[in-house]
């Protein structure tokens, strides 16, 4: 039972830190916080749902026409809708506070548009659902390819930030915009990049939990509170912090619902995250300055 | 400018006995309607009254509204509605102190991000215990009061938030909170104690909506924790009051009004639709009118007397 | 002198992850004068007004006003003891008038004061510092050393017995530094101490009493303005680093 609920709470935190770092990038590095987040995971999730049922192609495969299309659409959304709030902010406070609000009216906007397409009930799909054995304890294959792909996609990204020169570029522009701007890093088309990757983390996060959640047009909001909490956990901005919130919040939230109660989990990740705000409000891994 | 001030404070009985008269002459439909704007003006007002000047944007309207509405559902039966009323009141101040103490001292996006899943925890709290202890999700709102009454009730509260808006401006905390909108860094080196500042007015503002919640169950005949704590009412009373105009007393009533009437438009027309039209109908203010109808015609006015005072 | 410091600062240190800011500095501001906090950029000074102030709290040492231990003790908390600081990037709050500002300072600052009494307070104030019946201008339409003039008047409005300037002089006209010198000049004759960090050589020459140098978070000189001045390691903390 404790290596059933570790390896499930694993998958679900897993899942969390790697849409996590998309929010991360997004708000780290363009500044925007993105509440129409959610939205676009469980656009994803009925996009894989759809490409299975009606067209037959696996989810995997899906991936490869679900994160490319997701990442055209955050930069489009980027470059139509958020630069000219990026061009009329005075300060930064004020560009959070706007984006905050324009965000809010696309969640219903995108909400919106999936229930009209697919009405609230829950939808899943049967792939890969059968079990396999791991150190005596059995598993769905499908929660395990998704930890897999999201250990693999995590790690890609990590390399991709720490070790390539425009990795290097985007994190300058996340430290400090202005200093960035000096030694010639493009903010703007960086910050455009930075959000559109963001949104393809966040696509494949949407085709991964779709492989073995059920999931409603409805619950968008959810996933973003939670890549939220995680963000803040783990310091804005901070991939390591994303990956070591996440599991610790997949893991409470398994533990709470296998031990004491499902109807709690969220109670039990509030509860987390006003204790970091209180004691930690930089994030577990952030810095103390703002 | 005095002259103009006293002519308004000298309408204000008149503007209140007519609204008051509404019930007397409005038929079913029209009166439904006019309780609708009346709580949305009582919440928006609550709102710009604690967003407005210090620019936190809350969206936990619909967790002390809900409160509000739930306590009520949970007493209707056993207490009178007086005491119904100041005990919803309590619960609703004691988690606006809570959550004010332990996430006001947050910059402003950890506060947004906060209130943005308050209620939503509001909610489950209560559905796991109706669930757990209780076992009765959900409960019938059986209180002996007219319709006519609820709306009275709401004009009265409408009445006291302006009141307490009015008085607030006048005040040394009105001014607190300005300073604090302005600059938190000046505040605090002036003397402000901040924390004290925002907590109040945000409790104060809580009040107002709970009681709004409070005053509104009867409305429905049946109430569960989906019902009470609908995470669209924030969303609405958020957009009445940018649109109007967070920025003066009067603001969000000019927001309220056209808006209650298109939601009302848009529910009965495309239901199917409704949140599409919302969210579209909430980017086009943030992005055509950020200031709200009251900053647009004070720029308005501001234009106007420049070009005809250009000569002084 | 054996009159009692207002202000008496020792061992004052601050950290900021592995760098310390600020590194044991002892200083202190007698009644009725004006200290000046020298050193290159990055020296330190504007935290040392910042921990003074309640800004930030010290990791060690202590900030003795009157004898009575304030060190981290929230600004407000400060303010209303009878500190009042002006910011190195000058701060007026936007959304106001310039009466406004000041009535921000006499609301909540030592004075309390509130109404018709504070409004005329308020005038008066503006009137010394340069402001006379500009009460219902709106800060934005303030020039640069107008802005100055303001924030001076709001700090004034919390009848500080200490004063804290941050480059309150930087920035101005050759005229309008004549006119800011002499504007603190009769400060001090009204009875404030000050303290104030500064780079214009001409104003510490004229306006202080004593001045204290800082170089990488440590104080390096305390002493009369020309005596200071002339220090080899003062010479040394300007001249030879002066790469940034």
């Amino acid at each position: 039972m404790l290596v059933e609920a570790l390896l499930s709470g694993l998958t679900l935190g897993g899942m969390y830190a790697l849409v996590a770092m998309g929010l991360t990038l997004q708000y780290g590095v363009a500044r925007i916080m993105n509440l129409s987040y959610g939205e676009l995971l469980v656009a994803a999730s009925f996009a894989a749902f759809w490409l299975f049922t009606a067209a037959g192609v696996s989810p995997v495969l899906g991936l490869v026409v679900v994160a490319p299309a997701a990442a055209l659409l955050s930069w489009l959304i980027y470059r139509i809708l958020l630069v000219p709030l990026v061009r009329r902010a005075p300060s930064r406070d004020a560009l959070e506070v706007d984006s905050i609000l324009a965000t809010f009216g696309l969640l219903f906007v995108v909400q919106g548009v999936m229930l009209v397409l697919f009405g609230g009930a829950y939808y899943s799909y049967g792939f890969l659902a059968f079990a396999v054995d791991v150190f005596g304890v059995s598993l769905a294959a499908n929660r395990l390819l998704a930890l897999a792909f999201a250990a693999v996609i995590g790690l890609a990204l990590y390399i991709g930030l720490t070790r390539t020169r425009i990795g290097t570029a985007v994190r300058a522009v996340a430290v400090d915009p202005v200093a960035a701007q000096l030694v010639a890093i493009d903010v703007r088309a960086t910050a455009a990049a930075a959000f559109a990757l963001g949104g393809a983390l966040v696509a494949v996060g949407g085709v991964l939990v779709s492989m073995f959640l059920t999931f409603n047009a409805n619950i968008g909001v959810v996933f973003t509170m939670k890549a939220l909490i995680v963000v803040i956990m783990g310091g804005v901005g901070n991939l390591l912090g994303c990956l070591v919130a996440g599991l610790i919040l997949g893991l409470t939230e398994t533990f709470v619902a296998t031990w004491i109660d499902p109807g709690l989990t969220l109670a039990a990740t509030y509860t987390i995250f006003l204790g970091i705000l209180l004691v930690r409000p930089q994030g577990l891994f952030g810095r103390a300055a703002r | 400018m005095n002259a103009r001030l006293f002519a308004g404070a000298a309408g204000i009985p008149f503007l209140v006995a007519a609204l008051a008269a509404v019930p007397l002459v409005a038929d079913g439909y029209q009166l439904s309607l006019a309780i609708s704007i009346m709580n949305y003006t009582v919440l928006s007002t609550a709102w710009a009254l604690f967003s407005g000047p210090t620019r936190y944007v809350s969206l936990a309207t619909v967790a002390f509204f809900g409160i509000g509405a739930y306590t009520v559902a949970v007493f209707s039966e056993i207490l009178p509605w007086p005491l119904i009323l100041l005990i919803a009141l309590g619960i609703g101040m004691a988690v606006a102190l809570i959550v004010g103490l332990s996430t006001l001292r947050l910059s402003g996006v950890y506060f947004v991000i906060f209130t943005f899943g308050l209620a939503e925890l509001v909610r489950q709290l209560v559905t796991w215990w109706e669930v757990n202890v209780t076992r009765t999700l959900g409960r019938y709102v059986f209180i002996d009061i007219t319709t006519e009454q609820i709306y009275w009730q709401l004009l009265a509260l409408v009445v006291l938030v302006f009141a307490a808006g009015l008085l607030i401006r006048r005040s040394r905390l009105g001014l607190a909170l300005r300073v604090i909108g302005d600059d938190e860094a000046v505040a605090r080196h002036v003397g402000i104690n901040t924390t004290i500042a925002k907590v109040a007015l945000f409790t104060l503002s809580a009040a107002f909506m709970t009681l709004a919640g409070a005053v509104m169950a009867p409305r429905w005949t049946y109430i569960d924790p989906a019902i009470a704590f609908n995470p669209v009412v924030s969303f609405q009373v958020l957009i009445m009051a940018l649109l109007g105009g967070v920025h003066r007393l009067y603001g969000p009533v000019l927001g309220v009004i056209p808006l209650a009437l298109l939601f009302e438009f848009l529910l009965a027309n495309f239901p199917n639709h409704f949140s599409i039209l919302l969210g579209l109908a909430f980017m086009l203010i943030v992005y055509a009118i950020p200031r709200g109808i009251a900053g647009l015609a004070e720029q308005a006015g501001r234009l106007l007397g420049r070009s005809g005072g250009g000569g002084s | 002198m054996n009159t009692a410091a207002l202000l008496d600062v020792a061992g004052l240190t601050r950290r900021f992850g592995g760098l310390v800011a600020v590194d044991g500095v002892d200083l202190s501001v007698r009644s009725g004068e004006i200290v000046g906090l020298l050193g290159p950029n990055g020296s330190g000074k504007t935290t040392v007004l910042n921990l003074v102030s309640g800004a930030l709290a010290p990791d060690a040492g202590r900030v003795l006003l009157k004898g009575r231990e304030i060190a981290g003790l929230p600004p407000y908390r400060i303010a209303r003891l009878g500190v009042a600081r002006t910011f190195q990037l000058v701060r007026v709050l936007g959304s106001m008038t310039c009466r406004e500002n000041v009535l921000a300072g006499l609301a909540f600052g030592h004075s309390r004061q509130w109404g018709a009494a504070a409004d005329q307070a308020a005038d008066d104030l503006l009137a010394q510092v340069g402001l006379g019946g500009r009460g219902a201008t709106m800060t934005g339409e303030l020039t640069y050393i107008d802005q100055k003039r303001l924030e001076l008047a709001r700090a004034l409005a919390l009848r500080p017995e200490l004063l804290l300037l941050d480059e309150w002089l930087a920035g101005l006209n050759p005229t309008e530094l004549q006119q800011g010198i002499e504007l603190v000049r009769s400060l001090r004759a009204q009875g404030l101490s000050i303290l104030m960090v500064e780079h214009v050589m001409d104003a510490i020459r004229s306006l202080c009493d004593r001045c204290v140098v800082m170089n990488a978070g440590r104080k390096i000189a305390d002493g009369l303005p020309a005596a200071v001045l002339a220090e080899p390691e003062v010479v040394r903390a300007y001249l030879g680093e002066a790469d940034a």
